[in-house]
């Protein structure tokens, strides 16, 4: 049995580690991006310095052999479902048993006038980590399109070798879509502290040429013209599916998946970025280009494939899996402000939806939690340079926790490093302001007291 | 509102250091240059107010350094650059640095006289007489090399202290772990030995710092040290009671409840070195599992290396003063093999009980044990001259120059900008492979990891002074319990997405490295937990 994997990245790469885990079939895992895997999250801590590229690999070269996963650098051009090959551009063909496809994103380019000139790109696969470092000696300003978590990841790397930058967001606010007004304006004092140029509510109209292919300046659509050597295009991703078309996969936006991860076509699945999901989970998007979907999905995926060709091994214990990502959870860094987020965060929330929010006097830390109205049970946390238990707040999620014991126990759910000042107090004076109640914490966040209401004892409170 | 927004130029400066930072470094080099004068015999005016000078050029300097680096920057994490300067990713600047640093070490070991070392009839010269007047008025008598390099460490340790706390200024745990290792050096192992030494002046010498114990200070249990203490009154009584104390009592329970970071990187002056001014340097500690191997193989070996020593000094020290101290060579020779036969036998018979302890190490730890006590048995009943059939003298000589001064001292510090600041805690240091062999099995710490949040980015592995893969644990969502691990928390400091926390607690201790797996696959498929 062979299982090929198109897609080196975490999707990919789980799923070949599981694979080997549940099975002992033939592993290759196919890249024309890199060799090895790599953490494509952490790209620009290689740009700004803080690591090498080797030291954003998560596994030693030596582990694929161990594994026995086989690695091979080619770039895919056609894949024949009949005949079950897979055709490179070298005019070399593999053939499979069970195909996955984890291919991944690409940057979103929106018919911009100049677009694809040379100096121009987006952020997302280790070329364009290339290009920008192609560009940025002697570079006197680089424009960076779109308002998201690669456009403010662009921008800090930039600004951390002293290269000015201007940040074009379309949008009213920092990442207002997804992010609470209080939130995001947060980021935009925090961008602007940084000396970055933020552009509120400006979009990008054209990219001009120096006459030699390469970009001089942007005209923003408000007509100003923004001289530059570097254009970031950091409009969103999509996903990477074009040398798909004439396979006869059923495709979307991404490749449709049903909650097996199964495709269209016999003996192929997908997983990652490239997927678009027939039936999302209530609440949740058809496509999630995030890392964690990424990973969940890369297990699952195995275990499907496992199953699927487990006929022949007996006994089988493997059973197919639906997947099932669990309640929603995220984080970021916007410069130097973390950002974790678990559960139903709403920028633009429904009347039914009750804001806890406290904000640290410095603007710099924040507490969001969000509860229903009519039932009162918790319906989400949003941290701004706050840390919180992914576990503890999960659970309460998960059991729709009444708001006022979440409150009560909030101390559970903190994560900040020994001797940080905590802020449950204040948030908890927040939800008494709010509601002329007078609760007070019961916990001191204690590791014992955590794992006792993680393992579902009941443990004394004090009072 | 885009003319006065755009201020990239005053933040996001085009030619890196701001003129305080540059003038802050200028002062060091002053500071530097002065003691190198000193250091060649240049004929300088007023010595006592210049020594005064260029320590402030120095401790100064660097203060203003520090700030003109970070103050106008935002709090938060400052890596940017690390792997782009020559200085901290083994460039020229960096190898510059290794040779100076390698070569004054050797100077100080072993050639203290080039640095102006004196005799009985031959007065300091040189860098060593520089230091003479800070000397005589601490501790009334002219300075040795060990109180120039002394005074230099606790400078160090001071100044670029002020660096790191500045560095990690939004960080509680980093400012007051750094206040700490500040003050254990400038107080208990600088200025409280030199005053003691002074009011205790009649008496023979013997190591007066507090925090110094047996076995990373090796030779505590030498004869001529035994015999000075038991001669230094009642002071030189309680320091060797309170010595034993620290190794079989203090320091296990300290463990215990926080893990040998209590030590490591709160207390002890080789961590507080590698802690400040190793702090540029600690991305270069080698995290390959080759590394790990032989991280293992060597710190355990200077372990029995530095046991086995001890135990014979001891038996030579008792076998001279036989009949003069209340326990005799063989009463000693009997309790120690007797000590080693039952704790082998215990840490063999219980290996099931002990988390994360593989059978393999059940057997070489309780092997050795059993193999150094039955020595012992052997050697006694023989009436050999030497216990252990080693000659004690010999073998702490080798000791004494080959771990005590070549590892820890020209190694350790020396390969600072080339292999890491933190080499000898790593791979040598035998006080370090005791603390470690208890938090591993016997303590309340580990680094909990925060649900799924990992990203596998490798800043907390990269940034890891002891060279522990931390992100293989992070990203499994596992607790990370390492026997290397002092506990900087560091990796929690790097960590883009929050997810590593250093904690103490006792409800879980036999289940402290459970694969406690953050995505699972159950019967209602991929759940969290």
């Amino acid at each position: 049995m062979h299982v090929v994997i198109l897609g080196n990245g975490i999707s990919g790469i789980t799923a070949a580690r599981f694979v080997r885990k549940l099975s002992d079939y033939q592993i290759t895992v196919v890249s024309s991006e890199t060799d090895h895997f790599f953490s494509r999250t952490a790209l620009m801590y290689i740009y700004m310095g803080h690591m090498r590229f080797q030291d954003t690999q998560p596994y030693e070269p030596q582990f694929w052999k161990k594994n026995r996963i086989d690695l091979k650098r080619a770039r895919v051009e056609r894949l024949d479902a009949g005949s079950k090959t897979l055709h490179f551009d070298s005019g070399e063909t593999l053939a499979y048993d069970k195909l996955l496809l984890a291919t991944g994103s690409k940057s979103n380019k929106f018919g911009w006038p100049g677009q694809d000139l040379k100096g121009v790109s987006g952020l997302y696969h280790y070329q364009d980590l290339e290009t920008m470092e192609a560009y940025s000696p002697g570079l006197k300003r680089a424009v960076i399109v779109g308002g998201g978590l690669i456009g403010i990841e662009m921008a800090e790397m930039f600004h951390s070798r002293h290269i000015p930058v201007t940040f074009l967001v379309r949008e009213t606010s920092y990442w207002d879509g997804i992010l609470p007004a209080e939130e995001s304006q947060m980021i935009n004092r925090h961008i602007r502290e940084n000396g970055i140029d933020l552009r509120l509510q400006t979009g990008l109209k054209e990219i001009e040429d120096d006459g030699t292919g390469r970009v001089c300046a942007v005209i923003t659509d408000k007509g100003e013209r923004i001289e530059c050597g570097y254009v970031g295009l950091t409009a969103g991703v999509s996903p990477n599916i074009d040398f798909l078309k004439d396979s006869g996969l059923e495709t979307n936006r991404g490749i449709l998946v049903n909650e097996y991860l199964q495709t269209s076509l016999p003996d192929v699945f997908a997983a990652g970025d490239c997927v678009e999901l027939r039936q999302p989970q209530p609440g949740r998007r058809a496509i999630e280009a995030v890392w964690y979907t990424g990973r969940m999905m890369g297990e699952t995926v195995a275990y499907n494939i496992v199953a699927d060709t487990a006929v022949n091994r007996q006994p089988s214990t493997i059973n197919r899996q639906r997947y099932n990502p669990g309640i929603w959870f995220n984080s970021a860094k916007f410069i130097d402000i973390e950002y974790q987020v678990y559960g139903d965060i709403q920028a633009r929330a429904p009347e039914s939806h009750v804001s806890i929010y406290w904000e640290h006097p410095e603007g710099r830390k924040s507490v969001r939690i969000v509860y229903d109205k009519n039932t009162s049970s918790v319906l989400g946390f949003n941290l701004m340079g706050v840390r919180y238990r992914h576990e503890v707040c999960n659970k309460w999620l998960r059991e729709k926790t009444p708001v006022e014991t979440v409150l009560q126990n909030l101390a559970l759910a903190n994560f900040d490093p020994e001797f940080f000042k905590t802020y449950e107090k204040e948030v908890i004076a927040v939800y008494n302001r709010q509601s002329g109640r007078n609760l007070a914490s019961k916990r001191q966040g204690r590791l014992d007291e955590v794992i006792q209401f993680l393992k579902g004892r009941a443990v004394e409170s004090r009072g | 509102m885009n003319a006065h927004n755009d201020t990239s130029l005053s933040i996001a400066q085009p030619h890196g250091l701001r003129l305080s930072a540059k003038v802050g470094l200028g002062l060091v080099g002053l500071g530097l240059l002065l003691i190198t004068a000193a250091w060649f015999g240049a004929k300088l005016p007023a010595a006592p107010g210049l020594l005064a000078v260029s320590l402030i050029l120095l401790a100064a300097g660097t203060v203003i350094h520090a700030r003109g680096l970070y103050l106008h920057l935002p709090e938060g994490i400052k890596n940017n650059g690390v792997w782009l300067r020559s200085i901290s990713s083994k460039g020229a600047v960096a190898w510059l640095i290794g040779i100076v640093l390698t070569g004054f070490y050797v100077l100080l070991y072993w050639f203290p006289q080039y640095l102006g070392l004196g005799s009985k009839d031959v007065p300091n010269s040189g860098l060593v007489a520089f230091f003479d007047p800070l000397s005589r008025l601490l501790n009334g008598n002219p300075a040795s090399q060990w109180f120039v390099y002394g005074t230099l460490y606790t400078v160090a340790i001071l100044a670029m202290g002020y660096k790191f706390i500045l560095k990690y200024r939004h960080n509680r745990y980093q400012v007051v772990r750094t206040i700490s290792v500040m003050f254990f050096q400038t107080g208990f192992a600088f200025l409280i030995p030199e005053l003691l030494e002074r009011l205790n002046s009649g008496k023979p010498y013997f190591d007066k710092d507090l925090k110094n114990m047996w076995p990373l200070n090796y030779d505590f249990f030498f004869d001529w040290h035994l015999g000075n203490l038991l001669k230094g009154g009642n002071f030189g009584l309680f320091m060797l009671i309170f010595g034993v104390a620290m190794i079989f009592l203090i320091s296990p329970i300290l463990t215990y409840f926080y893990g040998k970071r209590w030590y490591c990187s709160w207390v002890c002056g080789c961590g507080g070195l590698a802690e400040t001014a190793g702090d540029p340097f600690r991305q270069l500690s080698d995290k390959s599992l080759n590394a790990w191997k032989i991280e293992r193989w060597l710190i355990h070996s200077v372990l029995v290396f530095v046991t086995l020593m001890t135990v014979a000094v001891i038996y030579s020290y008792l076998a001279q003063n036989d009949g003069k101290l209340w326990i005799g060579k063989d009463a000693f020779a009997w309790g120690t093999a007797a000590f080693f036969l039952v704790a082998g036998g215990l840490v063999f018979a219980f290996r099931k009980r002990f988390e994360g302890l593989k059978d393999q190490t059940a057997w070489l730890v309780g092997g050795v044990s059993v193999i150094i006590g039955g020595i012992l048995l052997i050697n006694t009943f023989s009436d050999a001259k030497h216990i252990l059939f080693i000659n004690s003298f010999e073998l702490r000589k080798v000791y004494g120059f080959l771990i005590g001064a070549a590892f820890s001292g020209v190694v350790g510090v020396g390969f600072y900008p080339l292999m890491g600041s933190r080499v000898w805690c790593r791979f040598g240091c035998p006080m370090a492979a005791i603390l470690g062999l208890q938090q591993k099995f016997f303590s309340r710490f580990r680094i909990t990891t925060n649900g799924g949040q990992c990203i596998s980015c490798g800043n907390c592995s990269t940034y890891c002074e002891m060279g522990i893969d931390v992100r293989a644990y992070a990203q499994r969502g596992q607790n990370v319990v390492r026997a290397s691990c002092v506990g900087c928390g560091i990796c929690a400091a790097v960590c883009p997405r929050g997810v590593l926390k250093l904690e103490n607690g006792s409800t879980d201790l036999s289940a402290r490295t459970d694969e406690t797996r953050t995505i699972r696959i159950g019967k209602e498929g991929v759940s969290l937990l």
